[in-house]
């Protein structure tokens, strides 16, 4: 099995728009991740439409703070995975619909996917 | 109206795991509720960075205690297409089978615990008989019970010889005329639908909208599955979803129910079909590369994502579990609802807190 799907990089200020397009076309938001590769960090934002697969990823220096908007305006569910973001990579995702301030998971360690000290 | 805000979990006895849902409440309606979970969360993924990516497998298959297969396999099939291995057909029909067992004993597990939740306790006693004889036939054909270590990246670690199969079939045969009985009781019993027929509804529109997936997406009417993108045997052994219009807890449970024979035809199909030869290829080098893989989870699409540098270890592993992606479902369904309705509009997602907090 090797299903089609396709790996885009935007800037960062195409995002939304880029998002809302996908959302107006019909795409659902499978998901979306972060990876923190030492000196960026990758976010990808996937989406289906009819079984086909495809990705928007946005690259960010790691150092200082990554920022990215909130796409919790175009797609609701999109909450989840952005307070994950934070938690999990100290991604600042600005207006999420539903922000649980760092307290969406409960970890020991601040930050523990992150690729640097917080 | 005075607004009450009651929590509901972590702990609740009719949640098997923790998740916390904040309800606001007017009267015995429900008007607003926010969920949380990441009370037991595991960082399974960041694991990834220490363990041999052939080892990994068995973290992967440890994500889920109930549909631990399907999730061993996810990760194979990912891996599989970064490296460009060629997986022998009897190896993808052995994981299509050990993949629909571990659906149907997923489905039962699910209907006894939706009919605890509605106080019919014989019922879910009977639900779970019939999965422990569903459990037999996978400790029969592998030696475990829930994680059975089968699967490997190219292909399986176990053969089934045809005695097996004979035997698989027979026993099959008699589960599926006990799943008869129990399922038109969760269909047509009246105490049953009381509680089910027009309760937690979803429109097709919401569902979508909200990323859901699996039985919560199809119960709305969407026709979506993740077998139709034919990974395993599922290119020559063809899935029709299984979808009801209503949107409504009882869509929910007859979507489930009419999986359970679904799987049962696969197996049978399956087994009709499979092919001799070999049940796994060599695997030499380390992966180089990125891929999101996707399949059919019990509770729906589950998406794995792998990125690789040549080195053992990979660089990330992302899981996007299916029940993290049905909870925004419930921000929708919950609020209008009567409290004493809650635990079994939160059930019909079928929620697997074990899986979501990888």
């Amino acid at each position: 099995m090797n299903e089609e799907q396709t790996f885009t990089t935007v800037p960062v200020e195409d995002l939304l728009s880029r998002v809302l397009g996908f959302r107006d076309k019909g795409w659902r938001l499978v998901q979306i991740g972060a990876a923190a590769l030492g000196e960026t960090i990758e976010i990808t934002y996937s989406f289906d439409l009819g079984g086909r697969l495809s990705n928007l990823r946005v690259s960010l220096p790691s150092e200082g703070t990554p920022r990215v908007p909130s796409v919790s305006s175009i797609y609701p569910c999109s909450f989840l995975y952005e307070n994950e973001m934070h938690d999990l990579f100290r991604i600042q995702v600005d207006g999420m619909a539903i922000d649980f301030k760092g307290k969406f998971y409960r970890t020991t360690v601040p930050f523990p996917f992150a690729s640097r000290k917080p | 109206m005075p607004r009450t805000i009651i929590p509901f979990g972590p702990q609740h006895p009719v949640l098997p795991e923790p998740i916390h849902l904040e309800l606001a409440i007017e009267d015995e309606r429900v008007v607003d509720v926010i969920p949380t979970i990441g009370f037991v969360h595991r960082g399974l993924e960041k694991l990834v960075e220490r363990k041999d990516y052939q080892e990994f497998v068995y973290v992967a298959e440890r994500i889920c205690g109930i549909c631990s297969f399907i999730h061993g396999q996810t990760y194979c099939q990912a891996i599989e297409t970064i490296m460009k291995i060629e997986v022998p057909p009897r190896a993808r029909y052995l994981r299509t089978i050990w993949g629909e067992l571990s659906r149907i004993h997923s489905h039962l597990l699910w209907l006894g615990l939706l009919a605890d939740s509605f106080g019919f306790e014989s019922l879910f006693m009977h639900s779970w008989r019939i999965r422990e004889k569903v459990l037999d036939i996978i400790e029969a054909t592998t030696g475990g019970r829930v994680i059975f270590g089968s699967c490997k990246i190219g292909g399986v670690r176990r053969d089934i010889d045809p005695v097996a199969f004979q035997a698989m079939l027979a026993q099959l045969g008699l589960i599926e005329k006990d799943m008869r009985e129990i399922v038109t009781v969760f269909l047509n019993d009246s105490t049953v639908k009381e509680r089910l027929v027009g309760v937690g509804i979803l429109s097709k529109g919401e569902a979508h909208a909200l990323g859901c997936v699996g039985p919560t997406l199809r119960a709305s009417g969407v026709s979506q599955d993740m077998r139709q993108l034919g990974y395993a045997a599922f290119d020559e052994i063809s899935v029709e979803p299984i979808t009801r219009p209503e949107g409504d807890c009882h869509a929910r449970c007859s979507v489930r129910c009419a999986e359970l024979f679904q799987s049962v035809d696969i197996i049978r199909r399956a087994v009709a079909k499979i092919p001799d030869g070999l049940i796994a290829t060599k695997v030499t080098g380390n992966p180089s590369g990125e891929y999101l893989a996707r399949t059919e989870q019990p509770r729906g699409e589950v998406a794995y994502y792998l990125k690789a540098n040549g080195t053992k270890n990979l660089q990330r592993f992302r899981v996007r579990t299916p029940t993290f992606a049905n909870l925004p479902a419930l921000v929708k369904m919950l609020p209008g609802s009567f409290l004493a309705d809650v635990p079994v509009i939160v059930l019909t997602i079928d929620p697997c807190i074990s899986c979501t907090e990888r």
